[in-house]
């Protein structure tokens, strides 16, 4: 296939896995018309009214819909628009979805994909913004998929789609336009396994979605100043891959967790607590977070500058750290 | 439509008396419980049904007030004949969303009272293996999808296993419970909007009995109710007495029959009463003395049997139905007093797949 965009990556996946399984269908307001970003653009015309389903603006049924649907055994995606907008669904989502399973004795599985798509994005100010997905790593009986590119967002996506797991699935709205790389046969990729993005002795920066390409870039800094780094992509926050970052911390002795939502109960506490728990604090040189201040998005353009974890933090956390 | 063909029958009388509300009377499908046609034995068969329902909430609310069933219990006693009418005329694979006080929808739909009673008990052999209790008794064997403990919480699901259902070409329907107190949450008017809009193969049943949780439903109710709240989104609805086994049995088939049809959603709105508290332990004192004596001379099961009697059943036949719904669920409750606790290990099983933590003794 050769060099997509994450979006046209993510839309190349749902088209595959609704090609090869016709239980799968989508819903969401304006999907037909190929959704509020283009990720099902020409999915209507394949997959006709019935499979590819514009909704009104009914946040609380298109979740619980959604859900009903699964429990007579089709396996809906359920289009959010915007992650913003899944408060007005949180019932369906936090009480009904994550729920039926262990409620019912293990009765129904309920195989739904939420998609979320989160995070800042060309300033859409405080109801547009959020990056919560701390939040659903605390909700029992749901899986967190937070990729940060395409080729990733395209796998994840499949995995997900094929899971018997509800799986929330945050797709970055800021890197739609990222260019990545993508085959031309979509393999899933299990959850839980974070990816080394590359490697080095200094210290380990893990992160996920939006905030990835800023470490990233972060990383190439300090190496251009000899401090090499371990970068790991967590990719999905729940299940995380606590082995991988626990064996780089083991080697490094530092640990930065750099995620674009808020710092405080963001899940970076969580990393930080349980590395430093697995690893035994006195083990470790350094264990820190890096998020945003616990203040809402503001809209101005320097304003929002200000509240937004950038590659110039990443890097003066690293090196107070060393 | 067809329920516009329905005949415009005023019943306001007693029955309505009790409902000193602003709304304005519906049209209602039959007068009183005088249809011709009906053969004794479906009719004993509606009479088992209630009887069964009535035997069993009767039985947990002494098992809870004994102490042996932990957790909140909200009985439907008064309100049988909706769920015993409404089920005669449903497919176990009709899918049936429920709500907190969904006794009688699980027992209509065919969910056995041993396994719903070792539920409420909290047991390893109960409908969830304990991990539910009352408000969350499921059995997808009979298409009964769960109990619910958010009020409207099942308005959004049974819409979208109607959608599912017709995405899977089945002719299977879904049926959704709710109380009058639901049709002032959001979801109710998405999901009237919803229905209409798709043509979804759904029946909406709204349970009115008057008061929701500890309010007169009319004292926080604008507008002229859910019939005229349904019918504004392009859900035909018809109002019954729903303490009239024979009028909800004979409606609801006329609507399960024509949403089968492929004719879209209906709705059944069935004035009840319920004779007891919100929960087991609420005396419900504030409600008038006279009106809830009135409303005893209503009750369904009684007023069923006098019908019955003079359609040729001896009191003996009826005795002995109740007799053998009572012995089926004292049964129960000794087989639930009887049954193991779940294995600790229980707890942490059917949470999800992948990303499951595991139980560390
Ligand atoms: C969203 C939500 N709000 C409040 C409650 C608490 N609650 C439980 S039952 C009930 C009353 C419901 O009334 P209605 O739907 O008419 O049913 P009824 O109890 O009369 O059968 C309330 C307020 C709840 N369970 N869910």
């Amino acid at each position: 296939m050769g060099a997509v965009t994450l979006v046209e990556a993510v839309r190349l996946a749902a088209l595959q896995e609704m090609r090869r399984d016709n239980r799968v269908w989508v819903l969401g307001e304006d999907v037909a018309r190929g959704g509020l970003w283009g990720q099902y653009k020409g999915f209507l015309d394949e997959f006709g009214p019935e499979r590819v389903v514009s909704t009104p603006i009914s946040e609380s049924t298109i979740m619980g819909a959604g859900l009903g649907a699964a429990l007579v055994g089709t396996r809906p995606i359920i289009e959010m628009r915007i992650f913003d907008f899944v408060m007005c669904a949180m019932d369906e989502l936090v009480n009904q979805i994550a729920k039926v399973r262990y409620m019912f004795g293990g009765q129904a599985k309920p195989a739904v994909v939420v998609r979320m798509p989160h995070g800042m994005w060309r300033n859409s100010a405080a109801q547009h913004s959020q990056m919560l997905e701390a939040w659903f790593a605390h909700l029992p009986g749901v899986v967190v998929v937070t990729p940060s590119n395409a080729a990733d967002a395209a796998g994840l996506l499949v995995q997900a789609i094929r899971s018997d797991d509800p799986v929330l699935f945050f797709d970055p709205k800021d890197l739609w336009q990222a260019p990545g790389e993508l085959a031309d046969e979509i393999a899933p990729i299990p959850f839980g396994k974070a990816r080394t993005v590359r490697t080095g002795d200094a210290a380990t920066l893990v992160s996920w979605s939006a905030a990835m390409p800023l470490v990233e870039k972060a990383a190439e800094t300090l190496a251009g100043e000899g401090i090499a780094v371990d970068v790991l992509d967590l990719r999905t926050i729940w299940p995380w891959d606590e082995d991988a970052v626990a064996a780089s911390v083991k080697k490094t002795g530092r640990l930065l967790v750099v995620h674009e939502a808020v710092e405080v109960g963001g899940f970076g506490a969580e990393v930080v607590a349980r590395i430093v728990d697995r690893a035994g604090p006195t083990n470790l040189k350094a264990a820190k977070r890096l998020g945003a201040p616990r203040i809402p998005i503001p809209f101005a353009p320097p304003l929002e500058a200000a509240v937004r974890v950038s590659a110039e933090k990443v890097v003066a956390a690293v090196k107070g750290m060393l | 439509m067809a329920i516009t063909d329905f005949s415009p029958v005023d019943r306001a009388g007693a029955f309505e008396a009790s409902f000193p509300s602003p709304r304005k009377p519906h049209t209602h499908r039959r007068t009183s419980m005088t249809t011709s046609g009906d053969n004794l034995k479906r009719l004993l068969d509606l009479y088992r049904t209630m009887a069964r329902i009535r035997a069993f909430e009767e039985t947990a609310l002494e098992a809870h007030k004994a102490g042996d069933i932990p957790g909140p219990l909200h009985v439907s006693i008064g309100q049988e004949a909706v769920a015993a009418g409404l089920c005669a005329n449903l497919r176990p694979d009709d899918r049936l969303t429920s709500n907190h006080r969904g006794h009688g929808h699980a027992i209509g739909k065919g969910a056995e009272p041993a396994r719903m009673m070792a539920e409420l008990y909290g047991r390893a052999s109960g409908y969830c293996r304990g991990k539910g209790g009352s408000m969350h008794i499921a059995d997808f064997s009979v298409g009964m999808l769960g109990a619910n403990g958010v009020v409207a919480g099942g308005i959004p699901i049974a819409c979208g296993a109607a959608q599912g259902l017709k995405l899977l070409k089945s002719d299977a329907i879904a049926v959704c419970m709710f109380g009058d107190g639901a049709t002032n949450r959001g979801p109710f008017m998405e999901g009237m909007n919803w229905a209409a809009l798709y043509q979804l193969p759904v029946l909406f049943v709204c349970e009115d009995n008057g008061v929701a949780a500890f309010t007169a439903a009319e004292s926080v109710t604008a507008g002229q109710g859910v019939v005229a709240r349904a019918e504004s989104c392009g859900v035909p609805g018809v109002t019954v007495d729903g303490n009239d086994v024979l009028a909800i049995e004979e409606t609801a088939r006329d609507l399960v029959a024509s949403i089968r049809r492929g004719e879209g959603p209906r709705l059944l709105h069935a004035r009840t009463y319920r004779l007891l508290g919100h929960t087991s332990t609420d005396p419900a004192a504030w409600r008038r003395a006279e009106d809830v004596e009135a409303a005893r001379g209503r009750e369904p099961l009684t007023r069923f049997a006098k019908l019955l009697q003079e359609r040729g059943a001896t009191e003996d036949a009826l005795g002995a139905i109740r007799k053998q719904a009572m012995d089926e669920m004292v049964k129960a409750r000794e087989g639930a007093r009887a049954a193991p606790w779940p294995e600790t290990a229980v707890a942490f099983d059917d949470v999800q797949d992948v990303g499951a933590v595991a139980w560390a003794r």
